[in-house]
């Protein structure tokens, strides 16, 4: 079995329909691609055009963030697959454990003041 | 259990989860990449929490630059996209195609890690260093450990490519350690997200 596990194949086990089925997803895939560069612009822009109140841009910009990385990780990372129930109980006890992380670390180091 | 994988017709259809092996180093790497997650969070919150100590030093605002951020966010976006092609290529077992679209994601990886250190160099310049100031020691931490990310991430991706350039085509072994590679490549990505939200575009934004 391990001759097996070394060799490459000289063709692949994919159906007419699964070759399909991936086709039609790669293209899911460029389109998520192209909508990330879309907000990525649109937090460069936000930002940059110094135009827009603080207030609302850095809520916008993180608001973007937060899309692109739920885009980054069901789309590019496959979280949204079937067989992902696991990865997607990681990594949501990891952004659980996460959040209150980063939020105590600000009120802290903000009050302690360096 | 890597028995009962059916390799009579060709390569299966998900050649990184078809064995055990592969099945656990899926398993594992998640676990990991939540653990990262955490990590990451941790220098965040650092970060925001020291940001306004300056100490006299060079304030964000006067070092930032927001066109060298917005290519480097391209550069690293784009090699996220060529990361998840090469696993397509994978998935269909056109290995030569694989090794281009890792290559190309090795060459915008290198153009990336390049602007980073560009411009270490010139924040360097600028009079921040590592000690100047609780802003200057928790963004180069945050930021420079990113980027000790990106260096293993491409050192991983030409290990696997010299090794295998030789075998010449996707096998059961060598799947799921490219498919690993991608997956963390494209956490790198997610954590630059925030970075260039959080450190660069709220620091210049927020003043």
């Amino acid at each position: 079995m391990s001759d097996e596990l070394s060799k490459p194949f000289t063709e692949s086990s994919l159906s007419k329909e699964e070759l399909m089925k991936m086709n039609r997803e790669r293209r899911v895939q460029i389109i998520t691609f192209a909508f990330m560069i879309f907000l990525t612009v649109l937090a460069f822009i936000a930002v940059g055009m110094e135009m827009i109140e603080p207030s609302f841009a850095i809520p916008f910009i993180l608001l973007l963030a937060v899309v692109q990385f739920v885009l980054q990780l069901f789309y590019f990372m496959h979280l949204k697959d079937k067989d992902h129930q696991w990865p997607n109980a990681f990594m949501l006890t990891g952004i659980v454990v996460a959040t209150p992380a980063v939020i105590a670390l600000v009120l802290l180091l903000g009050v302690t003041k360096y | 259990m890597s028995d009962s994988v059916d390799v009579s017709k060709g390569l299966p259809s998900n050649p990184e989860k078809a064995t055990l092996e592969g099945k656990n180093k899926f398993l594992g790497f998640w676990v990991f990449l939540g653990g990262e997650t955490i990590m990451f969070a941790t220098f965040f919150g650092t970060f925001l929490g020291l940001k306004e100590g300056t100490a006299a030093g060079p304030t964000a605002d006067e070092l930032f630059s927001l066109p060298l951020v917005f290519i480097m966010t391209m550069l690293l976006l784009t090699s996220s996209l060529t990361s998840v092609l090469a696993m397509f290529s994978m998935k269909k077992n056109n290995f030569k195609n694989m090794m281009i679209l890792t290559a190309i994601t090795v060459v915008l990886g290198l153009g990336f890690l390049g602007f980073e250190i560009y411009e270490f160099y010139e924040y360097l310049h600028h009079g921040l260093g590592y000690t100047t100031s609780a802003f200057a020691s928790s963004f180069y931490t945050l930021v420079g450990l990113h980027g000790a990310h990106v260096v293993f991430g491409l050192s991983w991706f030409i290990t696997l490519m010299i090794r295998y350039s030789r075998t010449g085509g996707i096998t059961l072994t060598n799947a799921p350690k490219f498919y690993l590679a991608s997956l963390y490549w494209h956490f790198i990505d997610v954590v630059w997200v925030f970075i260039f939200t959080v450190v660069y575009l709220m620091s210049i934004g927020g003043a």
